[in-house]
C-alpha cells in the first residue's frame, strides 16, 4: 500500500508536467501578445488617454477595413493561396461607388461597389483555378491593373460623396453608441467564424489548403474552392473600399493603398498558417486590432511616423516568428 | 458461387503511346485478401487507379458484385463501394482524425451546420468496430504513421466500402504496428470485405494473402491461391527470369589486418545514441540491425554531421576528425544515402543530370562556371555503369521508377568518390530485380577497398551483403555477430527482437 502511494505521487507529477509541456502556447501567441501589448500601453500610456472608451473605439474604427479584409484573407491563406490585390481593389471600389452615387444614386452605387469587388475577385479566381497560374502572380498583376484603372477613370481626382445616408451607413455614422464601422467588423467576423468552423465550405477550404491532392481524392472540388475564396476575397475588398468611401466621404484611388501587407500580417499574426490548412478568423481579428493598438500606442507615445513604421515592422516580424509552427 | 466483388476484364491503358496495361483481367472475391505484386512499372498502381476512377481505361470493362459499372471519377468508385488506402496518404494533416474520416460527408446539426461532436462519436464507434484505439479529436499531424493508415481505413469503411485497396501499407510501419494492421485486415476480411494488397514484401504477402496475382510489363502472368505457390515461384514470375543469386550471401574475405577505415568511440547524441562503438575496416560491409527507433538512423545522421554529437570520437583512417556538418563529412570521405529518397535524397522536379551533379558542382566548375560537357560525360558514365533506365539525362527524376530513382541517388554519391558509404534502407520501395543490382553494387564498392555501413529493416538484405552485423538497441550496440555465425534469418530476427538464442 505504502509503496504504491510512493510510486503514484511522482507519476502524477510527471503526468502534470507532460500535460503542461504538451500545451501548445504557439497556438495562442496572438492572444498572449495581444494581452501583453494591451497591458503595456494601459500602464505606460495611461496619462495620454489610451484606456478611454473613445480611444479604444477609435482603434476599432481605424482597423475596421483591415479587420474585414483579414476575415476573407483567412480563407484565402487557409486555402494556401494569397491575394496581393486587396488594397488596390478597395481603392477601385471606392472610386466606382462614389462615381455611381454621383450620377445614379445610392442603390446603384452600392450595387456597383459590390460588383466591382466580385468582378476583380472572380478574374483572380478564374485565372488561378482554371489556368493554374500561381495566385501570387495573378494578384500581383491585378494590384497594378486595379490601381491603374482607379487612377485612370478618375483622372487621379477625388470623387466626393454628398449622400449622407451612404456616408452614415458606410463609415461615419453610429448605431446607438457603437460606430457603424465596428458593427460592420463584428458582422464580418461573426459570419466568417461560423462559415469557417461550422460549414462544409469552411472545412473544404482548410482541406484544400492542407493537402490539395488528398482533398481532391476525397471528393472536394478544389478548383471551385480556390475560385470561391478569391471571389469572396474580392467582394470583401470591395466592401472595405465602400467603407473607406463612407468614412472619408469620397472615393479615391489611394484608399487602401498598401493594405495588403497589413491584412496578410494580421492573418499570420492570428495563427493562420502561411502554408494553408489552418486558419482562425477570431485570431485574424485580434491580429488586426493588435496592429491597430501598436499604431495607436506609438502615436500617443509621440513617435514620428517614420519611427512608427520601424517599430511596427519589427514587432510584426518577431510576433510572426514566434507564432510560426515547427 | 457468389459473384466476385470486382471483376475487371481486358483492361488496357496507354500513356503517351506507351502501353502500361495490356488486356489485364483481375478478379477479387468478397472476404479475400488478394495480393497484387510485380516489379516497379509492372502496372499495379495504374490498374488500381483505374479501379478507383482516377484514370479511365482505354479498353475493358468491370463489374462490381455482378453489376456492370462505369467508373469515371473517384466519386463514382466510392458510390460503387470501392475505397483506396493510398500509398501517399490522402489525408489532410491539419485536420483532426474525425474531420478527415468524414471530410465532405460531415455530420450535420442545427441549420445545416457541421456537428463535429457527432462526427467524433461516429468515428469512435467506427474505431471500436475496427478494434483500434484512436482519439478522433486529435489533429492528424500529431499522430504516428500507423494512425494515419487506420484513419484512412476508417474513412473508406465509413463510406461503406466493400473493396479496400492498400498500396504498400506497411512501408512506414514498425513490426508491432504491422502486426496490428494485419489483425485488422483479418477482421475486415471476416466481415466480407475484399482487400487488394499491393506489396514488394513477399513474407507479408504470404503471411496475409489468400490469392496472388502477378503483373509483369503490363500483363497478368499469374493468379493462384497462395497455398499453391512458393515464394521462389512468385519471384520468378515477377522478374520473368531466374533471379540472379545476388540476394544470396557470398563469403568475402576481409583480412583482419586490413586498415581501420572508420572508428566510432562512445558516441553520444541527444537521447538516441548512448555510447556507440563501432569499427569498419577497408573492404568491409557492416550491417546495422535494430528495431525502428533503436538509433540506427540517428547513428548515420550523427556520423554524417546532421545531428549534433554530444560526446565521443570519430576516427577516419586512424585520425580523429571533427564532423559538424555534412560538408565536413563529405570532406572526410563519408557519404550518406538517406532513408527517404523523395524527401532527403532528390530534388524531384529537377532533371537526372542536375540531381546527379549537385554534390559534384564544385568539382566540375572553374571559377564558378559549370563545365556542362564534362558533367554530361560523368553522368552518362554512371548511367551506363549502374544501368539506370531512362529516356534522357535531362528527364525530370520524378518520372523514373522508384528503383531507378534510388540508383541515381547511389550514383550521385558514388560520384563523390567517398571512402565510407552509409546506406539507410537502400532498397526500400525498390523492385526485386533492382534490389539484386544494388546488392551487387554495394559489394563492388567494398571490393575496391572502401567501407560500407548498411542500415536495413529487411533482414534478408542485411544477410546478403554484410560481413558483420551489429544489433542496435536503445542507442547502444547490443551484440556483434559475424556473418558466418548466423545460420538463418530467424536467428537474426530473434537477435533484433532481443530474444536470446
Amino acid at each position: 500500500m505504502t509503496t504504491e502511494r510512493a510510486i503514484s505521487v511522482p507519476l502524477r507529477r510527471v503526468r502534470l508536467l507532460r500535460a503542461f509541456r504538451g500545451f501548445d502556447w504557439r497556438q495562442y501567441i496572438v492572444y498572449i501578445a495581444f494581452a501583453l501589448v494591451f497591458l503595456y500601453f494601459s500602464i505606460t500610456l495611461h496619462d495620454s488617454g489610451f484606456l478611454t472608451s473613445t480611444n479604444l473605439l477609435n482603434i476599432l474604427r481605424a482597423t475596421a477595413t483591415i479587420s474585414i479584409m483579414a476575415v476573407a484573407m483567412s480563407f484565402v491563406i487557409g486555402a494556401a493561396q494569397i491575394d496581393l490585390s486587396v488594397g488596390a481593389t478597395a481603392g477601385l471600389a471606392s472610386v466606382t461607388t462614389a462615381m455611381t452615387i454621383q450620377d445614379h444614386g445610392i442603390a446603384a452605387g452600392i450595387a456597383v461597389g459590390l460588383l466591382t469587388g466580385v468582378v476583380v475577385g472572380a478574374i483572380n479566381g478564374a485565372l488561378v483555378a482554371v489556368f493554374a497560374i500561381p495566385s501570387f502572380l495573378v494578384t500581383l498583376g491585378m494590384l497594378g491593373v486595379a490601381h491603374g484603372t482607379a487612377m485612370w477613370v478618375t483622372n487621379t481626382e477625388p470623387q466626393p460623396i454628398l449622400n449622407d445616408t451612404y456616408n452614415e451607413a458606410f463609415g461615419s455614422g453610429d448605431l446607438g453608441p457603437i460606430p457603424s464601422l465596428v458593427v460592420w467588423t463584428l458582422a464580418a467576423v461573426a459570419i466568417g467564424h461560423v462559415v469557417l468552423r461550422k460549414t462544409s465550405y469552411g472545412r473544404r477550404v482548410l482541406a484544400t489548403g492542407g493537402n490539395a491532392i488528398a482533398a481532391r481524392f476525397s471528393g472536394v472540388d478544389t478548383r471551385r474552392i480556390t475560385f470561391l475564396v478569391l471571389t469572396l476575397m474580392g467582394l470583401t475588398a470591395g466592401i472595405a473600399g465602400m467603407l473607406y468611401a463612407g468614412r472619408l466621404q469620397s472615393g479615391r484611388f489611394q484608399w487602401g493603398e498598401g493594405d495588403e501587407l497589413s491584412v496578410i500580417a494580421a492573418v499570420i499574426l492570428g495563427g493562420t498558417s502561411l502554408f494553408g490548412g489552418r486558419a482562425s478568423v477570431i485570431g485574424s481579428l485580434l491580429g488586426s486590432v493588435m496592429i491597430g493598438l501598436i499604431n495607436n500606442g506609438l502615436i500617443l507615445a509621440g513617435l514620428e511616423s517614420s519611427q512608427q513604421e520601424i517599430v511596427r515592422g519589427g514587432i510584426i516580424v518577431v510576433a510572426v516568428a514566434l507564432a510560426r509552427r515547427k | 458461387m457468389r459473384a466476385a466483388a470486382v471483376a475487371m476484364h481486358g483492361i488496357s491503358k496507354s500513356f503517351s503511346g506507351v502501353r502500361v496495361l495490356d488486356s489485364v483481367d483481375f478478379e477479387l472475391r468478397s472476404g479475400e485478401i488478394h495480393a497484387l505484386v510485380g516489379g516497379n512499372g509492372a502496372g499495379k498502381s495504374t490498374l488500381m487507379k483505374i479501379l478507383v476512377g482516377i484514370y479511365a481505361p482505354d479498353e475493358g470493362t468491370f463489374d462490381v458484385e455482378g453489376r456492370r459499372v462505369v467508373v469515371r471519377s473517384p466519386y463514382d468508385a466510392r458510390e460503387a463501394g470501392i475505397g483506396m488506402v493510398f500509398q501517399e496518404f490522402s489525408l489532410i494533416p491539419t485536420l483532426t482524425v474525425a474531420q478527415n474520416v468524414f471530410l465532405t460527408r460531415e455530420a450535420r446539426g442545427r441549420a445545416g451546420m457541421i456537428d463535429d461532436r457527432r462526427s467524433e462519436r461516429q468515428a469512435r464507434e467506427l474505431f471500436r468496430r475496427m478494434g483500434v484505439d484512436i482519439d478522433p479529436r486529435r489533429p492528424l499531424d500529431e499522430l504516428p504513421t500507423v494512425h494515419w493508415q487506420l484513419t484512412e481505413i476508417a474513412k473508406a469503411l465509413s463510406q461503406d466500402a466493400r473493396v479496400l485497396i492498400m498500396d504498400e501499407p506497411t512501408a512506414a510501419l514498425a513490426k508491432a504496428e504491422t502486426e496490428q494492421l494485419f489483425q485488422l485486415l483479418r477482421r475486415l476480411k471476416a466481415q466480407g470485405i475484399a482487400i487488394v494488397y499491393i506489396s514488394h514484401r513477399m513474407e507479408e504477402v504470404f503471411e496475409i494473402c489468400d490469392r496472388i496475382t502477378v503483373l509483369r510489363d503490363g500483363r497478368r502472368v499469374l493468379t493462384d491461391d497462395a497455398a499453391n505457390l512458393t515464394m521462389q515461384r512468385v519471384i520468378d514470375q515477377i522478374v520473368g527470369r531466374k533471379v540472379e543469386q545476388a540476394m544470396e550471401w557470398k563469403e568475402r574475405h576481409v583480412s583482419p589486418g586490413a586498415d581501420m577505415l572508420l572508428e566510432v568511440r562512445r558516441l553520444v547524441s541527444s537521447t538516441k545514441l548512448r555510447g556507440i562503438d563501432l569499427q569498419l575496416r577497408r573492404g568491409e560491409i557492416l550491417g546495422l540491425a535494430g528495431l525502428m527507433g533503436s538509433g540506427r538512423s540517428e547513428l548515420a545522421r550523427a556520423i554524417f554531421g546532421i545531428d549534433r554529437i554530444d560526446s565521443g570520437e570519430i576516427l577516419i583512417g586512424g585520425r580523429p576528425v571533427t564532423i559538424r556538418s555534412p560538408e565536413d563529412a563529405i570532406d572526410a570521405g563519408v557519404a550518406l544515402i538517406p532513408e527517404d529518397r523523395r524527401a532527403q535524397g532528390l530534388v524531384l522536379d529537377h532533371t537526372v543530370r542536375e540531381n546527379f551533379l549537385l554534390p559534384l558542382l564544385g568539382r566540375i566548375s572553374w571559377s564558378g562556371f559549370v563545365d556542362d560537357r564534362g558533367g554530361e560525360r560523368l553522368v552518362e558514365a554512371f548511367v551506363n555503369r549502374l544501368s539506370i533506365r531512362l529516356r534522357s539525362i535531362d528527364q525530370p527524376i520524378r518520372l523514373l521508377s522508384g528503383g531507378n530513382q534510388q540508383k541515381v541517388v547511389i550514383a550521385k554519391w558514388l560520384g563523390v568518390e567517398p571512402r565510407i558509404l552509409i546506406m539507410d534502407e537502400p532498397t526500400a520501395g525498390v523492385d526485386i530485380g533492382t534490389k539484386g543490382e544494388i546488392v551487387t553494387m554495394i559489394r563492388a564498392f567494398a571490393e575496391a577497398g572502401n567501407g560500407v555501413l548498411v542500415i536495413s529493416s529487411e533482414l534478408p538484405e542485411l544477410l546478403a551483403v554484410s560481413d558483420r552485423i551489429l544489433i542496435i538497441r536503445d542507442g547502444r550496440v547490443e551484440r556483434e555477430l559475424a556473418r558466418s555465425e548466423i545460420r538463418n534469418e530467424e536467428q537474426l530476427h530473434h537477435a533484433v527482437q532481443g530474444i536470446a538464442t
